[in-house]
């Protein structure tokens, strides 16, 4: 009956209620705002880029807590990858999610979202702060 | 005819066959009844075959029965004509005939006037006829509890107003239109007044002559009937002046490879296959609908409203969309808990057998009038009972323990 308590699992809560990389970067240089129609989640996510690494990542969320909860693993793991890798997490979450591959390689964190494979109008709450990030990191590139 | 919700609810299949279910997303669709469910079927197995163009026995009887349709659709809105009922997909479909249709009669500095509280089907269609012709598009504002605030309309409707186009029922506060008001202003100036009675409808029958407007759009999916039929009425001698918006088969008088001269209204409107199974359906759900004692529907629709809403109000600082008095609104009660989003609320309720609706619900613009990004909407319909009401405040008490 409670499958719920398996979805709002404390990593989530946890995760959202820290807001990893909550903020704005004073010399971004690449900033993407992407909001998803359905429930009116709404990221904005800024990258610093150095060497073809994030050199810096912040990010401003409104959403639901799976969208709050995946900003913040972004805030907590992203400084340092380049595109490539994070383009490579980015389509492993969506995998896990839709296809129920593994969790992708580097952020264990992102377990927290399996419960999520069975609902799928909230797959785009988990991976709209990925694609804000990826948006950022093309802007970043131009 | 004194139904009681349980009895009400064994007439909806879904509902006969899921007893847990607490569904309280009327407002977005309602159940199917039985007898409209079962009028598509009989319509496909016994008479399917395309309309107004086959002359055996079986295009008769298909003819015969989608005409009867529209004879039901034009009683259940008390209409003078059945000609003045044209089927369309929905109210979206019909909303959008009209903005192209009867917009397309106006000229670039005309005025149409809507409301921050429509719907998105009843702003976007009027944003874009804006962008094609040139006219202005202006917006009554609303009160802090999201009704029309109508002290505007002396500066609104004038006379370079030429449409009056708002919704008869908020799909988020559900505070109701003074319609009367509404369309006083607008005959003064001459100006013609379409209600999109999308959310009016499943709360019982309209009569389009006593409202004293000129078009009214629903959706039979949001009045006990199938999904993917709706309804636009228009007074005979408007449908009669307005160029077509969709064309095809079925729409025109003659077509020469020089030109094309149009069918009278209804037909005019409806190119292409209508939706021939579906209409009958609806006219089975509205046929049902006229036959129940809707004062006592409404009185328990309010009793339960007001059971919900005192529930509601007993959630530390959660906050209530809409007028607080119980006769300004129809049984749709929008809220917000602070630092609970609307997705992850209805995601818990969903556990525990509560189906609600959780965003915008597609009114941005009010909203954001109303100071909120998204809410939480518990739409209550003739099937639902105190069990329902009471499995929605347990459930928020469940919700308040998980998430916060």
């Amino acid at each position: 009956m409670n499958d719920s308590n398996a979805l709002y699992q404390d990593a989530i809560k946890q995760f959202a209620q820290a807001a990893h990389g909550h903020g704005q970067l004073a010399a971004a240089t690449g900033e993407a705002k992407l909001d998803n129609p359905l429930c009116g989640d709404r990221v904005r996510m800024q990258v610093e880029v150095a060497s073809g690494h994030i050199a810096a990542v912040a990010h401003e969320t409104k959403g639901c807590l799976l969208c709050r909860a995946a900003a913040s693993a972004i805030g907590a793991r992203a400084v340092g990858q380049d595109e490539a890798a994070i383009e490579s997490v980015a389509t492993a979450l969506e995998n896990m999610l839709k296809n129920e591959t593994p969790v992708p390689a580097g952020w264990p964190e992102l377990s927290m979202f399996e419960p999520a494979r069975a609902y799928p109008s909230r797959h785009r709450c988990v991976l709209l702060p990925f694609r804000a990030l990826l948006a950022a990191l093309t802007e970043s590139r131009r | 005819m004194s139904a009681t919700p349980a009895s009400l609810r064994d007439e909806f299949p879904l509902l006969a066959a899921t007893p847990q279910l607490h569904y309280l997303d009327s407002a977005a669709t309602s159940q199917i009844h039985r007898m409209a469910l079962d009028a598509v079927v009989r319509h496909e197995t016994t008479r399917r075959a395309n309309v107004s163009r086959g002359t055996y026995r079986l295009a008769e009887a298909a003819d015969l029965a989608y005409e009867q349709a529209r004879q039901t659709a034009a009683r259940f809105l008390n209409a003078t004509s059945a000609d003045e009922v044209i089927f369309t997909s929905g109210a979206t479909a019909s909303l959008n005939l009209v903005a192209h249709a009867f917009g397309g009669t106006l000229k670039a500095g005309d005025r149409v006037v809507i409301s921050l509280a429509e719907h998105h089907s009843n702003f976007v269609p009027w944003q874009m006829l804006r962008e094609r012709t040139g006219i202005e598009l202006a917006l009554i504002p609303v009160t802090t509890s999201g009704q029309l605030d109508l002290t505007s309309l002396p500066e609104l409707i004038d006379s370079k107003c030429r449409l009056v186009a708002v919704t008869q029922c908020s799909n988020v506060t559900g505070a109701w239109t003074d319609v009367a008001t509404l369309v006083a202003a607008a005959r003064k100036v001459g100006a013609k007044v379409l209600l999109d009675g999308a959310q009016a409808v499943q709360h019982g029958p309209q009569d389009v002559r006593a409202l004293g407007i000129d078009f009214y759009a629903f959706s039979g999916h949001k009045c006990f009937g199938p999904g993917g039929v709706g309804v636009l009425w228009g007074r005979g001698e408007l449908l009669a002046a307005m160029p077509p918006f969709l064309a095809g088969g079925g729409m025109i008088s003659e077509v020469t490879p020089q030109a094309t001269t149009w069918a009278t209204p209804p037909q005019r409107f409806e190119a292409g296959t209508p939706p021939i199974a579906q209409a009958v359906g609806l006219a089975a759900a509205l046929e049902w609908m006229m036959s129940l004692d809707w004062p006592q529907i409404h009185a328990r629709e309010a009793r339960l409203c007001e059971r919900l809403i005192e529930g509601l109000l007993r959630i530390p600082g959660l906050r209530l969309l809409g007028p607080e008095a119980q006769e300004a609104r129809a049984p749709i009660v929008s809220f917000e808990i602070p630092g609970l989003h609307p997705h992850d609320i209805c995601q818990v309720l969903d556990a525990h057998q509560l189906a609600l609706r959780g965003g915008h619900h597609c009114a941005q613009p009010l909203l954001a009038a109303l100071g909120a990004e998204v809410c939480t909407r518990a739409s209550i319909a003739l099937y639902n009972d105190e069990a329902d009401i009471a499995a929605l405040l347990d459930g928020l008490g469940f919700v308040l323990r998980e998430l916060a």
